[in-house]
């Protein structure tokens, strides 16, 4: 059995197949059809709806946009889902739609609900408008007929022009509602052959899935979730993450960050953006907001994909992960936790319980994305490196490359070729020549072979310049001359 | 309805609102009319409509195999799961099997043979869209390989083509590239462009009691599918209806290719008599439907010292797909803008249509013009890099003239030219020459990141290339209450066409669109309605409409001014009022009345486009009623060591005549020019070497997302120039033309490529300049410089 508030209407639902999507539910089950499917592989942002939850506090709602043709219906417990046709008061739109209309943001219309979705999540931070902030919220959602621009002037309008509608007046009620829903019990729901376990904490976690190796694990379910709504495959028994609280956490210490494996990435990227503002910028491109908002950064690791977007950076920042089976926890390096295509250390009924990033005071730690959109796409490259540089000697490199090979993996030659030298072009030249023994790289409509050398060549050559920059100038570099994702 | 409402209002009263202006007029920024229906989901699109208990859901099975014989099809494993009703082969269409749109060759299913990966072979219809497509999985297809063709120019080689070949003539290109000073040659490759509509194709088709069907269908061309159903049904047309009230987007993709869910759901309705509705998957819908068409283009130019054209020979060969669908006429309109906005001294353009076996390629916004225009910009950049000159100055030298240097080379006079006005406003709002020098300082000083500038215009030809299809009808009935119901025969896809439709009755009758209901497009309503294709959705329906209008408006005046013995001139209509002599009306009013003096209050509208012809034999003629003029200045960024770039800067100035709606116009430009753009940057098709589509969803085909839009964007409209031909209230048409201002990213990304070799080579970059071909440009630009100083 789970339990949601459908907006304000508490859902009790014992029945439901826990393979059955948020979007499916909403439309084939409930009839409210206001909510589109453009594509069921969670690119196009068509099916976008907002889940409000407590925050931290549990003081006040924080609404989350998410891609319903993602989303299993174990997300919704515990939680309110507002979708497009609760937004309007009466016969007054809400203002974010009023927005829409008036800023001529809707042609076909088809894409509309969703659009309108994510402003409405984006109105709820109660700030004033930033087109940065707006060109985030929106990155999960394609619109074919405008261009884009007058829904740029609807968020404005939106954000500036903020009004109390009745999910303000309604908060404290529906918190009360919220609360008042029980934990869900570990036995999950669904019935026999389509189960999904869902345990409140890392040990019930841990006993399930002993009990039940075959089970797949769903964190944020958006790569999981692809194998349903793409593939059509049935998933038979499903350990649902989301409520595995205490797996839900960021700890800071002073020498390292743990990050709880079912964290979603967009929680995790104050604390790693402030940490390595490199590792920001590449989360800030890392899918949409829509997908951050469910995914997790032990997802992105766990499905061991040779084009995740967090490997690479956490093997060259020399992060470690700590595995758990049953009572028993390892801790292993992350570059030694891939070991072919989608093959991995992970043992049955193994599961990743932390990531834990070693904090580096004086780190040149660099990231980058090469992909064929700037937003909401696939890396066709993706680097991570580290050097560390005493008296213009460097003293270690970590280069980790995405896109490469059939793992995410470290540039062992390159990496030889910088260590023990003198910082200087020369150096990262033969760093570029080193390269070409470390990958064999692929050729698919990504990328060819030969343009992912180059520019796993070429990126080394850009972090010399950058880094080199940045010794000379101090720590206020900046990457307007280097970077065409920094004009923004 | 017993008695005319009571006068309420004093004849001072109603003066006054006699003397004010209805808001919703022409030339207002009158929002879409579904605005507040799509912002809050009650819109409904097909996939919306409530299911009936018995409905049935399609699933196709589709081709694996890009061109094979096929052996056998065994369908029992399909019928051995639950819930599966009917598989539909071939063999059981009772009539046509043949969907192709003006030529034959598009089987609705697949019979003996398949030719493209991904060409549907079988149905199956089940009491659910999962099982129907577990169940087409599970039947069994035997094939024996056939050799396919997948490449263009494998196919322009062999000769291999669905239409005949056709070449306009102009002078004597061969004398003129002969004695031209200098000549250049050259080739290129433009990609398709997946149309990417948000909805994806769906029809849904309920049986009627007398043996017809009744057909929801996202189409832009109702008629068609009416024709078409009829056809696989054989039954006469006055059996089928067609309704279509809104699609989720169609640029083109609709226009034809909306007719095979549409068909079999009414073959299969029609063998179960139950309702039946196919949805497309996005996976399914991009492997099945044609895109627009890719191109191979060769050229051979002769110019002199100030970069001026003497002639030129270009052949451009469409790719096709595997049958006709429309490409007789995409070829044509490529051939047609293959001068874009210049004069190209003596011309031979020639149109190749390649067949081979990929899906069968389609109208697409442009419908074969921004292909003709691309090979024409790349040129004019080439002449410029060689001679050493600014291109804007290179493509100024070669505008049409005003009076010499005027004809086409399919002989039709330019008239009424402005792009040399627009060029020269745009240069000064856009501060082009300042810029360009500011740019090439900072290339100098910049090691990693060099920008681009390029301003390109584009010159549209206005009208179907298929003279017939210029025509269009409308319904307009005015109810006693004085509310009204408007009908035509364009499709709504979003482009704000019911609007401005809505608006242009508005201003005929001096009412507010809130007075006006406008209807879905439906076949009982308007019979025998062309496809809203051409950019002519307005111009046709608008003035079909307008003249509904004209008549019911006649017959009012006449009835007035008889009933109240007054000229006509002395009646006036004004913001849902009426002046007849000296007293004044309400709209309503004299509705009633005229309703009691038995006085008809409903007309249709008709409206065919004058002076266009073409004589195909002679390759010459007046195939465009007027042209749309456009500019656009574009500042990219890009990576030298990546080749990822990021637009800085678009200024647009686009002429639509006197504007009906400048909100709508502006969304259509500044829609089209994303589009533009994303089809010559990040939007790449790749098929693998058995014709399989490997960029088949939004996860591998990566269409402009907010993020890829300019950082500035600066749009405007040409101010006070009518459109000088007699179109409706003189606006000119909106859909199509943007789109090509989107050269102007393409070629402001190779200019910033071009800076690496300081402007001295044209980078070899076909379209679209993904990343990876940007830099690959740059590696040219380095090894040419490298050569040189060697």
């Amino acid at each position: 059995m789970i339990q949601f508030l459908l907006n304000q209407e508490l859902r009790t639902e014992h029945d439901l197949d826990p393979n059955l999507t948020v979007l499916n539910y909403l439309r084939n089950i409930r009839k409210k059809t206001g909510t589109k499917e453009g594509c069921a592989s969670g690119d196009c942002g068509a099916c976008t709806v907002v889940l409000a939850e407590p925050d931290e506090m549990g003081k006040k709602l924080r609404y989350l946009s998410i891609n319903a043709c993602l989303t299993f219906v174990s997300a919704l417990h515990g939680k309110q889902l507002i979708t497009i046709e609760d937004l309007q008061d009466q016969h007054n739109l809400h203002s974010t739609q009023q927005a829409m209309v008036e800023c001529h943001g809707s042609q076909c219309g088809f894409c509309t609900p969703g659009f309108v979705m994510s402003l409405f999540a984006l109105q709820k931070r109660s700030e004033p408008y930033s087109k940065a902030d707006t060109t985030e919220a929106l990155s999960g959602n394609l619109c074919r007929c405008t261009g884009y621009r007058p829904i740029y002037d609807a968020a404005e309008q939106a954000c500036n022009n903020r009004q109390t509608d009745t999910f303000d007046a309604l908060e404290q009620p529906t918190l009360t509602l919220l609360k008042a829903i029980p934990v869900i019990n570990k036995a999950g729901f669904g019935g026999v052959g389509n189960r999904c376990f869902s345990p409140s904490n890392v040990d019930e976690l841990a006993e399930c899935y002993l009990t039940h190796p075959e089970a797949h694990l769903l964190a944020g379910g958006t790569d999981l979730a692809l194998e349903v709504t793409q593939f059509h495959k049935q998933l038979n028994t499903l350990i649902y993450l989301g409520n595995v609280t205490d797996m839900k956490v960021v700890s800071v210490f002073e020498d390292r960050i743990e990050i709880g494996s079912a964290l979603p990435l967009s929680d995790c990227y104050s604390v790693l953006a402030k940490e390595y503002p490199d590792f920001g910028e590449l989360l800030h491109r890392f899918a949409s907001l829509q997908i951050r908002n469910q995914g997790t950064l032990g997802g992105n690791i766990a499905n061991a994909s040779p084009i995740g977007d967090s490997p690479p950076l956490l093997i060259a920042l020399n992060a470690k992960i700590q595995l758990r089976c049953g009572q028993e926890s390892r801790e292993i390096n992350i570059e030694d936790y891939f070991l072919d295509y989608k093959k991995t250390v992970r043992k049955s009924s193994e599961f990743i319980e932390k990531i834990i990033v070693p904090r580096q005071a004086k780190s040149l730690f660099k990231a980058y994305k090469i992909s064929k959109r700037l937003d909401d796409d696939i890396s066709a490259v993706c680097l991570g490196i580290n050097v560390t540089v005493k008296e213009n000697t460097i003293i270690n490199a970590r280069a980790a490359f995405g896109g490469m090979a059939a793992i995410p993996k470290r540039a062992t030659h390159c990496e030889t070729a910088l260590i023990g030298h003198i910082f200087n072009k020369d150096t990262f030249e033969s760093a570029c020549h080193a390269l070409t023994h470390d990958f064999t790289p692929l050729s698919d409509f990504r990328a060819s072979k030969e343009y992912r050398v180059l520019i796993g060549q070429n990126l080394l050559r850009k972090y010399f310049l950058e880094t080199q920059a940045q010794l000379t100038e101090g720590n206020n570099h900046t990457y307007s001359q280097t970077r065409v994702t920094a004009h923004v | 309805m017993s008695k005319p409402v009571a006068q309420t209002l004093t004849q001072a009263e109603l003066e006054t609102l006699f003397s004010q202006s209805i808001t919703t007029g022409v030339g207002r920024p009158v929002k879409h009319e579904s605005a507040s229906k799509q912002v809050s989901g009650v819109a409904q699109y097909i996939d919306d409509k409530l299911e009936f208990p018995n409905q049935l859901h399609l699933y196709a099975r589709t081709s694996d195999k890009a061109h094979a014989r096929i052996l056998s099809i065994d369908t029992t494993p399909c019928y051995q799961i639950e819930g599966v009703r009917l598989v539909l082969l071939a063999k059981d269409i009772p009539g046509n099997l043949d969907i192709g749109a003006v030529a034959a060759g598009d089987p609705l299913l697949a019979k003996d043979i398949v030719e493209y990966f991904g060409q549907p072979i079988l149905a199956v219809a089940a009491n659910n869209h999962e099982t129907a497509r577990k169940a087409a999985q599970a039947a069994i297809i035997e094939y024996e390989e056939l050799e396919a063709i997948l490449d263009v120019e494998e196919a322009l080689a062999k000769k291999h083509f669905v239409l005949d070949s056709h070449q306009h003539k102009y002078g004597d290109s061969t004398t003129a590239l002969k004695s031209a000073p200098y000549r250049l040659q050259g080739k290129l490759h433009i990609g398709g462009q997946e149309h990417f509509y948000l909805e994806t194709q769906i029809a849904s088709v309920m049986p009627t009691e007398d043996g017809g069907m009744i057909v929801y269908s996202s189409t832009q061309n109702p008629t068609e599918i009416q024709k078409l159903v009829a056809g696989v049904l054989d039954l006469p047309m006055h059996k089928i209806v067609v309704d279509m009230r809104r699609m989720g987007g169609g640029f083109g993709g609709k226009e034809t290719q909306a007719a095979m869910p549409a068909c079999l759901c009414a073959v299969v309705a029609y063998l179960t008599k139950q309702p039946t509705k196919m949805r497309l998957p996005r996976m399914e819908d991009m492997m099945i439907t044609g895109k627009r068409h890719p191109f191979f283009v060769t050229y051979d130019i002769g110019y002199d010292d100030d970069g001026r054209l003497h002639g030129v020979e270009i052949k451009l060969a469409g790719n096709c797909g595997f049958s006709p669908d429309l490409s007789g006429s995409i070829v044509d309109r490529a051939m047609f803008h293959a001068d874009n906005a210049y004069y190209l001294g003596d011309a031979t353009i020639t149109g190749y249509r390649c067949k081979t076996n990929t899906a069968s390629n389609t109208a697409y916004r442009g419908f074969g013009g921004p292909q003709g225009m691309v090979p024409i910009e790349n040129i004019m950049d080439s002449i410029a890099r060689r001679l050493r000159k600014d291109p804007l100055d290179v493509r100024r030298i070669n505008y049409y003239g005003t009076n010499a240097r005027n004809v086409t080379p399919y002989h039709q006079t330019v008239e009424h030219n402005i792009i040399a006005e627009m060029t020269q406003e745009l240069v000064e709002s856009s501060d082009y020459y300042t810029r360009r020098k500011a740019i090439i300082e900072f290339n100098k000083h910049s090691p990693i990141l060099k920008k681009g500038l390029s301003m390109t215009p584009v010159k549209f030809g206005i009208s179907f290339t298929a003279t017939f299809l210029n025509q269009a009808g409308a319904l307009i009935h005015i109810y006693t209450d004085g509310s009204i119901h408007l009908n035509h025969g364009g499709t709504e896809m979003g482009q704000g066409l019911n609007t401005k439709v809505a608006q242009i009755v508005a201003e005929v009758l001096q009412v507010d669109c809130e007075r006006i209901h406008i209807t879905a497009t439906n076949t009982e309503k308007v019979p025998n309605t062309s496809p809203t294709a051409a950019s002519s959705g307005t111009d046709l329906n608008g003035k079909a409409a307008q003249n509904a209008a004209l008549t019911l408006k006649q017959r009012l005046l006449e009835f007035a001014a008889q009933h109240y013995q007054v000229s006509e001139q002395d009646i006036e209509f004004k913001n849902s009022h009426v002046r007849i002599g000296s007293q004044f009306f309400s709209f309503e009013e004299l509705i009633q009345l005229a309703y009691f003096n038995q006085i008809s209050l409903s007309s249709t509208g008709y409206y065919k486009t004058p002076k266009i012809h073409y004589d195909r034999e002679l390759a010459r003629g007046r195939p465009f009623y007027y042209y749309s003029y456009g500019a656009a200045c574009c500042e990219v960024l890009i990576d030298s060591l990546t080749g990822e770039y990021k637009v800085l800067r678009t200024d647009i100035l686009h002429d639509v005549g006197a504007s009906l709606n400048p909100a709508i116009d502006i969304g259509q430009i500044e829609g089209g020019f994303i589009q533009g753009m994303g089809w010559l940057t990040t939007e790449e098709l790749i098929w693998n070497d058995k014709g399989r589509l490997m960029t088949n969803s939004p996860a591998s085909y990566k269409i402009p997302a907010i993020a890829d839009t300019p950082l500035d964007l600066r749009v405007k409209l040409v101010e006070s120039r009518k459109n000088p031909e007699a179109t409706v209230y003189h606006s000119k048409a909106v859909g199509e033309p943007p789109f090509m201002l989107g050269i102007a990213a393409w070629c402001a990304l190779k200019d910033a490529v071009s800076s690496v070799s300081d402007y001295r080579y044209q980078p070899e970059i076909d379209a679209p300049a993904t990343p990876e071909k940007i830099l690959f440009g740059i590696q040219e630009m380095q090894q040419k410089i490298n050569q040189q100083s060697q």
